[in-house]
């Protein structure tokens, strides 16, 4: 292959699209890592501190979208103080900079700030795309800064961001002339919206395919936008509470039949429950379905609507369900690959699924393969028989409400059932587990789950010898996090090298010590070993036999962060 | 013998202790019992129950018992125990969960709980106990203050005037009043200052107070100068 001209290979890697097989092609010989690199349009960056946003487009020049992703993944659950970091500016700024032809930029778990915001609707002339999951530190300022200055804007898709809402007028500050919107979603907006300025947009955006409202956007206004959008794939309900006698209800179920190319729908962020009969007749068109925000659907109407929904491939739902529920999802949803069922009330600590829903769905559903199931209880038999069943699970990720809960029936451990579960499940990549586990199942885990990138322990296992025997057996792992365990510094240090084959290791209110910690960090140059101390700024002179309360270790080219605010502690 | 071995072994394998199931304590499990932290020592500590150490109770006890606490009993009120991060369901989808739920439900609506927290205490000066308001039942400084008067009524000092303290909120009745034994109402921000009550619009007072002290005015003598300018050009809203 090295007699072909440049172009050609170029062509060639065009069609090699993902990252990983990207950096394979790299790695073959000096021409082609030459070659991909001045061409490779997509990068992902698993951590924002794992890499210099400079040496990023020193490599890849003709960087056209970027992915990042800033605060570890327990964030999410407010083990991780709201300034860690995981801010976006530092690598716009350097974007901005160097010219880089920017189109598309998707950050999860970051920071970004509306000047972050005005900053890249000034600087990247071509932009069409920007995606924001779980992110924070911005407003609708920002917003209608992009909507302003990005005249080929594309997609902004906001997902379950916090956003300061300063009310609606940002949808007004798209211009006249933009008319290549495919995608908005501003559904975790809070706030009011200007009704008429989106209406127009809506008018004017032939090309829209994607549409997820907020609930300040009111009934007879989505019957006007799905009159004016009938070709849309992806619709977002917000507010749907309605009086199902009425004029507006009425010419409502017309504009929803219309829309027959809808294969998504999700939102009903408000819900008046008696008249969801309406979207019946477009269920069977839907491969996907999100009702888990819609906490106004009681189980009874949530089957009625199921029960019409025979293509489905991906479904959230809330655990009001039920098992009977679940039960008829799958005997009607033969195609169903995901489900992720949530607590509809996270705080009482009681679910509404039992064991009995898990093995329903995987007797059922020959192709799922990847679920999230918070539940009340589970046994060891039953996760054997759906381990037995669905061989295919890449993606498993089990929370049981009690998480030392032992099998319900038999008050074992569930060591077993896990157990089971890797054993069978070969390509099992994600796995997160929670009920009374001893060190057994990580023994488990270690034996048979060779596939492994991600795994999740809460309350689990007895001595070090359990994260040993996952650190040993795992050799694709790339992500552990780990929270109240009995693991302690003869785990971490068992085999350092280890954590520069990952991407992280958090470990919160276990038995690591600090002296185990800083032991780590010499032997590890490479790696960033950071103590996050959210009471007091750091004690230089602790006492290296504390505990410590959370750590969270990442290797990195770029060095020890310089944003790292007074309560994180670089060793 | 075996009768014996086989009813401790049982015993054993239902503790909720750390040894690997049927090992019979093999190993250093005494040691390892006293570090491990577990979910039920964690809500333990939360309630205050009895601690965990030795680990006393059978595992099938625990469950029962925490299924006590975290079960929606009508007969018990729910336990709000709360373990930081627990369960593992990001905070944007159950303060939205909660939100949607507190504006269905009519009367004990169930609060978002935990960093901003709703319910805070109020202390007054002179009183034996402390007080609590859910803040979030509030829509107005004005109706704070009603509240505040209604329940800090079992205190009244005589020198509050003929109005007794439903009135020591009220704007102009609060100027009156702000001369050495009166009352000031602070409260504590979430970056740990004392502030006056009124400043910052309603929402981001309740975002932001963490608990509500009603002072004296000779123990606000740093906040009082400013409180009665302060008193002069505000409306209570």
């Amino acid at each position: 292959m090295n007699y072909f001209p440049d172009e050609v290979l170029e062509h060639i890697f065009d069609f090699v699209t993902s990252q990983r097989d990207r950096n394979s092609v790299s790695q073959v010989c000096k021409p082609w890592y030459k070659i991909e690199s001045s061409s490779r349009p997509k990068v992902f960056v698993g951590n924002c501190y794992a890499i210099s946003p400079q040496r990023v487009i020193e490599r890849f020049p003709g960087l056209k979208s970027i992915t990042l992703k800033g605060k570890p993944h327990f964030a999410d659950f407010n083990l991780v103080p709201q300034d860690w970091g995981g801010f976006v500016y530092p690598w716009i700024e350097a974007f901005a900079k160097k010219s880089v032809g920017l189109e598309e930029i998707k950050l999860k778990r970051m920071i970004i700030s509306d000047d972050c915001l005005e900053l890249i609707s000034r600087s990247f002339p071509n932009f069409k795309s920007l995606v924001l999951v779980s992110c924070e530190g911005f407003t609708t300022d920002g917003l209608a800064a992009i909507a302003s200055n990005c005249r080929f804007l594309r997609e902004l898709d906001l997902q379950e961001n916090d956003v300061e809402d300063h009310r609606g007028h940002w949808l007004s500050c798209f211009p006249d002339t933009c008319t290549s919107l495919v995608s908005l979603n501003f559904a975790c907006l809070k706030g009011e919206v200007n009704l008429a300025a989106l209406e127009r947009l809506i008018a004017r955006s032939p090309n829209l395919r994607s549409l997820r409202l907020n609930n300040a956007v009111p009934l007879d206004i989505l019957q006007n936008i799905l009159i004016r959008a009938p070709h849309l794939v992806d619709l977002g309900v917000g507010s749907y509470v309605n009086d199902p006698d009425s004029e507006t209800y009425n010419k409502l179920v017309m504009a929803i039949q219309n829309c027959m190319s809808v294969k998504s729908l999700s939102g009903f962020l408000e819900v008046a429950p008696h008249c969801l009969s309406a979207f019946h007749l477009i269920c069977p068109n839907l491969t996907s379905l999100n009702l888990s925000y819609a906490s106004g659907i009681h189980g009874t109407e949530l089957i009625k609507l199921i029960r019409h929904c025979m293509k489905l491939q991906r479904l959230w739902i809330l655990d009001c369900i039920g098992d009977g529920g679940l039960e008829v999802v799958a005997s009607t949803c033969k195609d169903l690959q995901e489900i992720r069922v949530f607590p509809s009330d996270p705080y009482i600590g009681h679910a509404a699924v039992t064991e009995a829903g898990l093995v329903a769905l995987s007797v059922g559903c020959p192709k799922l393969h990847s679920i999230l199931y918070f539940c009340q209880q589970m046994t060891n038999a039953a996760l054997i028989t759906v381990a037995k069943n669905r061989p295919n699970f890449t993606r498993f990720r089990l929370c049981i409400l009690d998480p030392t809960r032992p099998d319900a029936v038999t008050n074992q451990p569930l060591d077993e059932g896990f157990g089971a579960i890797v054993q069978s499940c070969k390509g099992l990549r994600r796995l997160s587990m929670t009920g009374l586990l001893t060190d057994q199942v990580f023994l488990y885990i270690g034996m048979h789950a060779k596939q492994l990138e991600m795994l999740s322990i809460a309350f689990a296992g007895n001595t070090d010898k359990g994260m040993q025997y996952v650190l040993n057996g795992c050799k694709k792992l790339r992500k552990l996090e780990i929270r109240d365990c009995p693991f302690g510094n003869e785990a971490l240090l068992m085999d350092v090298g280890k954590y520069e084959t990952m991407r992280s290791l958090w470990m919160s209110s276990c038995e690591v010590t600090l002296e185990g910690c800083k032991s780590l960090a010499k032997k590890m140059p490479r790696l960033n070993v950071e103590i996050i101390n959210e009471n007091d700024l750091m004690d230089v002179g602790a006492d290296d036999r504390q505990k410590v309360e959370k750590m969270f270790l990442y290797r990195t080219l770029a060095g020890p962060r310089k944003d790292a605010p007074g309560f994180v502690w670089t060793l | 013998m075996e009768v014996e071995k086989g009813t401790k072994m049982g015993f054993e394998e239902t503790e909720l202790r750390l040894g690997l199931p049927g090992n019979g304590g093999g190993g250093t499990e005494g040691g390892e019992s006293a570090k491990k932290r577990g979910f039920s020592a964690t809500v333990d500590l939360k309630l205050n129950l009895s601690s965990k150490e030795g680990g006393d109770d059978t595992n099938h006890e625990k469950t029962q018992t925490e299924n006590n606490l975290l079960a929606t009993d009508p007969a018990k009120p729910p336990a709000k125990a709360q373990v930081v991060g627990w369960p593992p369901v990001r905070s944007f989808r159950k303060n939205m969960l909660a939100v949607q739920k507190s504006s269905t439900d009519q009367g004990s609506a169930e609060k978002v709980p935990g960093g901003n927290a709703t319910f805070v205490k109020v202390s007054m000066v002179g009183a034996p106990y402390l007080r609590k308001v859910d803040l979030k039942n509030y829509k107005s400084y004005h109706e704070l203050s009603g509240a505040l008067g209604e329940l800090l009524s079992s205190f009244t000092i005589g020198n509050c005037g003929s109005h007794g303290t439903k009135d020591f909120l009220n704007e102009s009745r609060l100027i009156d009043l702000l001369n050495g034994t009166d009352y000031v109402p602070t409260y504590e921000d979430k970056d740990g200052d004392w502030m006056l009550v009124g400043d910052v619009p309603w929402d981001m007072f309740v975002e932001s107070c963490k608990r509500l002290r009603i002072m004296k005015g000779t123990e606000a003598t740093g906040l009082a100068p400013r409180a009665m300018e302060k008193c002069k050009n505000r409306s209570f809203k």
